[in-house]
């Protein structure tokens, strides 16, 4: 292992790590819900009545939030590598994984983390380990 | 009062991710690959939420009601099973291939990012295709 240092930004990750987990408290104790962007999302697609504006409430501000940006600075530009057969394939997996194991990053990393909960640990460790092999067999064992 | 709240907690989350840098899959993708060049920045996105999050959380676990006085909801599920693991996996590998998980996948969306509008659709139709299974297996 070496440590790239040119792209270590380690201020600007716990600046924007601190607003995540000011706005996953503000949703918890405001809304009584956990923000867990999977659940919230997926939850549209199996609609209960009176259970679905304040999911596009949440999710207008997430969107809205590069626009926002936008009105005061230019949005950093995302580089995104991967071609249309892996954003789909690997879109797939993200939205039936994260509901069948009941979260994702958000819900079970940064809420149940913050819960101290050992389900959404085992999640945690799941999917994390899951994002490292995979990054090593596509990289290093198939140099894709 | 319930729908400004969520909003704004949204708005709150989406400018995180962006400051952050986990809206770039190619910065994840760098923080997946511990065997490449590692840039270890996105560990500290992790522990500042958990550092802001705990407080608050154990907070709202002693109250009943959320400030806008809805009840509060916070997860109830205590085993560790099959669907958990199965599902965080393969969340997992897709996370891998792309770089994307939901949440910055929908900011690259309102970034205008043609990439992560193909991503999101192909993310609707896995929990779409979810929700169908569950359906036919007469589950919730």
């Amino acid at each position: 292992m070496s440590i790239d240092w040119n792209a270590f930004t380690p201020w600007p990750a716990l600046a924007g790590g601190l607003l995540i987990g000011l706005a996953a408290a503000m949703f918890v104790l405001l809304n009584g819900r956990v923000a867990g962007i999977s659940g919230v999302l997926g939850g549209l697609l199996a609609p209960v009545r009176g259970d679905v504006a304040w999911r596009l409430a949440f999710l207008v501000g997430l969107v809205g939030a590069p626009l926002a940006w936008q009105a005061v600075a230019p949005a950093p530009v995302p580089t995104i590598d991967a071609g249309t057969g892996a954003l789909v394939a690997a879109g797939l997996l993200v939205g039936y994984g994260t509901r069948l194991g009941s979260g994702c990053t958000s819900g079970h990393g940064v809420c149940g983390l913050s819960r101290l909960s050992t389900r959404s640990l085992v999640a945690t460790l799941a999917f994390m380990g899951a994002g490292f092999a995979t990054v090593y067999l596509l990289r290093h064992l198939l140099g894709a | 009062m319930a729908n400004l709240y969520a909003a704004l907690a949204g708005l709150v989350f989406g400018l995180g991710l962006i400051v952050s840098g986990m809206a770039d899959p190619a910065k994840v993708l760098g923080f997946l690959d511990l065997a490449g060049a590692w840039d270890p920045s996105l560990a500290f996105v992790m522990a500042g939420a958990i550092a802001v999050g705990l407080g608050p959380f154990a907070l709202a676990r002693r109250r009943e009601r959320a400030v806008c006085g809805e009840p509060m909801r916070l997860p109830t599920a205590r085993q560790i099973d099959r669907p958990l693991v199965l599902g965080s996996l393969l969340f997992g590998i897709g996370w891998g291939v792309a770089g994307f998980c939901p949440g910055p996948a929908l900011v690259a969306l309102g970034l205008g990012e043609t990439k992560a509008l193909v991503f999101v659709v192909a993310m609707l139709a896995g929990m779409a295709g979810h929700a169908m299974l569950q359906r036919r297996r007469g589950g919730a």
